[in-house]
């Protein structure tokens, strides 16, 4: 294989790295939320945070995030990673938390 | 007291009515497999009952996709769906299960095409919170050896169409999956680290759907979230035939706020061993509101096998083997993405290109509306 080749496509990733950060945006809650309504709440605000975080740390490390889901299923979806990604059940409300604050 | 009153009657009837033992224990086996049947119906209709009144209405998720392999010259194309089904019967207990069905269609010169198909169970298990930090499952379960099987085989998940060539190390069934019982949990857990472990045990089983080999193995997993960094080991031995043992190493590297992920895992069985390491880069994770560029990933895999005696039973090639593959995938709106990618691949039995396309669509949504 051409060395050529295998420096192009490094340099094709080192661009779309450089590229991700330039434009970087905050990342979309997976399920439909209702913003005012976790802002109102303290206790609601701080789950939603360790959510958001054990979401990023354990569920976003091997699939993205669904671009949405309906509430109804949010805690199925929350009981299955909790299988899955070895959480405990305080990661486990976090988690459903963030999906419904 | 009749024979006929005598072996319903009461377990003590057991010790005294030696004659009638084989046919009380029968009966005894008969009317325990109908309480669990029932038991397990009720649970069901119970779930049913207060899941479709809350956030735990069943799901069905899954992908589906069509997916087009060429292999030193030789088209396949493969349509395919995989049905993944969650079914809480309670806050504690999760029914999952997953299938597949896929089609391979060739191509033949002058003679239209051949086709073959393939449906399989993936999984079907259960799932039981026993403490906070820990979980039985009982069935038929994805093989926790490595990481690749469990977590990135699903084909919306995986970034390339085809696995790692050292995926079928570890594994009880070429379905990945394992028959019986498995403990896991999280172990240890502060800000610094989290450890998890997997420890399970498979039945030798030839039937069609529920293939698996005897194993005892366990899986031990050390986070760092504030690195991103993943470090595990896989040990299981096979208890059946020629006993041997597997192990693998995996080690992930996400770091925080970056969109750049690596991936690797390495794998030794009795005659083989191997590894992969794979970096991808995303643009963004915004899903629908990216913009075109946003939305490309390119993804680089390198992979090699070694072999110090022939095995037919480990599904490794034949021989020594490197493999590079580069992809890049587009993810389009509504869950769609595109998968692409080329692969040249050297071996003592000939170097081979290998082009992968796929178009995937990944589906999640409630089995039944909620109240």
């Amino acid at each position: 294989m051409r060395p050529s080749v295998i420096l192009g496509y490094v340099l094709v990733l080192a661009t779309s790295q450089l590229l991700g950060q330039a434009t970087q945006k905050p990342p979309v809650h997976p399920a439909p939320q209702d913003a005012a309504h976790a802002q109102t709440a303290d206790k609601s605000q701080n789950g939603g945070e360790d959510g958001q975080r054990v979401f990023q740390q354990n569920c976003a490390r091997c699939h993205n995030a669904p671009s949405g889901f309906p509430p109804s299923i949010s805690g199925t979806v929350a009981h299955h990673m909790r299988v899955r990604a070895n959480l405990s059940e305080k990661e486990y409300k976090a988690l459903l938390s963030f999906f419904n604050p | 007291m009749t024979n006929s009153r005598r072996f319903r009657d009461t377990h003590r009837a057991d010790p005294f009515y030696c004659d009638d033992m084989v046919y009380w224990k029968t009966t005894w086996r008969q009317n325990m497999s109908r309480t669990a049947v029932c038991s397990f119906v009720l649970m069901l209709l119970f779930g049913i009952a207060d899941s479709s009144q809350s956030q735990d209405i069943p799901l069905i998720s899954g992908g589906a996709g069509f997916l087009t392999q060429t292999n030193g010259g030789n088209t396949t194309y493969i349509p395919t769906i995989a049905p993944v089904l969650e079914f809480p019967i309670s806050n504690r207990v999760l029914i999952e299960s997953k299938a597949n069905l896929l089609e391979s269609v060739f191509p033949r010169p002058n003679r239209g095409y051949d086709t073959s198909h393939y449906v399989a169970l993936a999984y079907l298990q259960a799932d039981l919170q026993v403490t906070s930090h820990t979980t039985i499952t009982g069935g038929y379960f994805y093989t926790p050896f490595n990481t690749f099987i469990e977590r990135l085989s699903p084909f919306w998940i995986n970034n390339f169409t085809d696995g790692p060539l050292i995926s079928s190390i570890g594994i009880g069934s070429p379905s990945g999956s394992a028959l019986g019982g498995m403990v896991r949990g999280n172990a240890f857990q502060n800000r610094t680290i989290s450890i998890t472990y997997d420890a399970y045990f498979s039945a030798k089983t030839a039937n069609e759907q529920f293939s698996s080999k005897r194993l005892l193995g366990d899986r031990v997993s050390f986070f760092f979230p504030k690195l991103g960094l993943e470090a595990g080991t896989s040990f299981n031995r096979i208890l059946q035939g020629k006993r041997s043992n597997n192990a693998g190493a995996h080690l992930w590297w996400t770091p925080p706020n970056s969109r750049f992920r690596f991936r690797s895992e390495y794998a030794h069985a009795a005659h083989a061993q191997g590894y992969w390491v794979e970096f991808a880069s995303q643009l963004t994770d915004s899903g629908d509101t990216a913009g075109p560029l946003e939305r490309l990933e390119p993804v680089f895999r390198f992979q090699q096998t070694l072999r110090n005696a022939r095995d037919s039973t480990d599904g490794l090639p034949v021989a020594n083997t490197q493999r590079a593959d580069f992809g890049l995938n587009y993810r389009l709106k509504h869950e769609l993405r595109i998968n692409t990618s080329y692969s040249r691949r050297f071996s003592s039995t000939g170097n081979t290109n290998i082009w992968q396309t796929g178009v995937v669509y990944r589906f999640l949504f409630p089995a039944w509306r909620s109240k």
